[in-house]
């Protein structure tokens, strides 16, 4: 399969939050403000591109072989549960600008369906190493651009008062998540 | 009210956990295309949560405090992996459906919430009551989505025709239908929760998301309740 299709796809056209509805929480709870979207991305493409490294080696190299793929629900949110642990400690020590930008949000990160999600559909697609890499790493891309495309409309409806009361919050923010599925459901014609 | 009746009420309705609590979004804007998914899924999340809280219930004194998270995780997990295979051998159309949903019940915030506030403190009888009352909830919240998701974008209940002049409106059982559809819900329960609380001579409370960035009451229909 061509790379560049693949990381478009995963981006754009099956982006995690308004085609599939992976990470519907942090999607609604962390955007409000466009810093806070960006390092919530930003923290999201650090882990994913991980997390689905690290679980397509586990699958090919010890699930497969030993013939437990049956397992891989179970391993997987074990080694993405403790590899957010461990990436939070290793930035903590290594890497201080790093955790200071990304740390709030690592915690958050764990039960973020988004990456077990496609951390299962990478094996379930029957995506190689490389290809797993490349779908975590543009699908959390993906998530960052939905993420930050909210968080900037969201200041917006911030500042205007006409809203009635019982959409304000949560049902004004669907309705927009709606409007920009419906744009991103036009880029489907681009593979 | 006995207090295994009293668990399922509060899961039905005191508590549901779609519209009251509003857990558990990603399952309840992705599977509820039709009214015969949302069941599904449902249903299937409610066998997950009877059995994590039963076992759960069984094992909370041995399960040390300081790792009972993962522990939970492994519990729900093998369960989830049980059923879904249970799924592909027995219902296989459902499980074409639902798909990528069944093992991201692992992560569905509703069990682990339950397993954490409920289960892992109550004996094993109301524990079970617990979890049917909560799944059943869940399956009620889901089937009636997926019921105005189906009239509005096919004409259907449950694959039944009900109107055969009825243009349908596609968008609905495609993934915006799924954010419009749960935006006039929620503020159907915010015009609710508003009317309620001025006729308890209180003022409303605009309903906000503030800074709720974890995965537990995260929309405001479950703030409001806090609140109260």
């Amino acid at each position: 399969m061509n790379i560049i299709l693949l990381a478009i796809s995963a981006a754009f056209v099956n982006n995690v939050i308004l085609v599939q509805f992976l990470g519907i929480c942090p999607f609604l709870g962390v955007s409000k403000q466009i810093k806070t979207a960006a390092g919530m991305g930003g923290a999201v493409i650090f882990v994913m591109a991980i997390s689905s490294t690290v679980t397509s080696l586990i699958y090919y190299f010890i699930l497969e072989p030993l013939n437990i793929a049956y397992l891989n629900t179970i391993v997987f949110i074990l080694v993405i549960a403790a590899l957010v642990q461990f990436v939070e400690m290793f930035l903590k020590k290594s890497v201080p600008a790093l955790y200071k930008a990304l740390g709030v949000y690592l915690p958050l990160i764990t039960t973020n369906c988004a990456v077990l999600g496609i951390a299962i559909s990478n094996v379930d697609s029957g995506y190689n190493i490389l290809e797993s890499i490349i779908n975590g790493i543009f699908s959390a891309v993906g998530f960052a651009v939905a993420l930050i495309l909210m968080a900037g409309i969201r200041e917006k409806l911030d500042k205007n008062d006409s809203i009635p009361e019982s959409f304000k919050g949560t049902p004004i923010v669907l309705i927009s998540a709606g409007l920009m599925a419906i744009a991103f459901a036009g880029l489907a014609g681009l593979i | 009210m006995g207090k295994n009746t009293e668990r399922l009420y509060n899961g039905i309705i005191k508590e549901n956990p779609t519209f009251v609590q509003m857990l558990g979004m990603c399952p309840t804007l992705a599977v509820t295309t039709s009214a015969i998914n949302g069941l599904g899924m449902g249903l299937t999340t409610m066998v997950i949560l009877t059995l994590s809280n039963i076992m759960i219930a069984l094992l909370r004194k041995l399960i040390p405090d300081k790792v009972r998270i993962p522990a939970f995780i492994v519990i729900i997990a093998s369960f989830v992996t049980v059923v879904q295979f249970l799924l592909k051998a027995y219902i296989p159309s459902l499980n074409a459906s639902l798909g990528l949903y069944i093992p991201l019940i692992v992560v569905n915030c509703i069990i682990l919430g339950r397993a954490e506030s409920y289960a892992s403190k109550n004996p094993v009888i109301p524990s079970a009551f617990d979890g049917i009352g909560m799944g059943l909830g869940f399956t009620v919240g889901l089937t009636i989505i997926g019921i105005i998701r189906e009239i509005l974008g096919t004409g259907s209940i449950f694959g039944h025709v009900i109107y055969s002049g009825y243009k349908p409106i596609g968008i609905f059982v495609m993934a915006p239908g799924a954010f419009l559809v749960l935006a006039f819900v929620v503020a159907i329960i915010n015009k609710i929760n508003i009317s309620k609380a001025k006729k308890n001579g209180t003022t409303p409370k605009a309903c906000r998301l503030d800074d709720c960035a974890g995965c537990g009451n995260v929309l405001c229909a479950g703030k409001v309740k806090e609140e109260d």
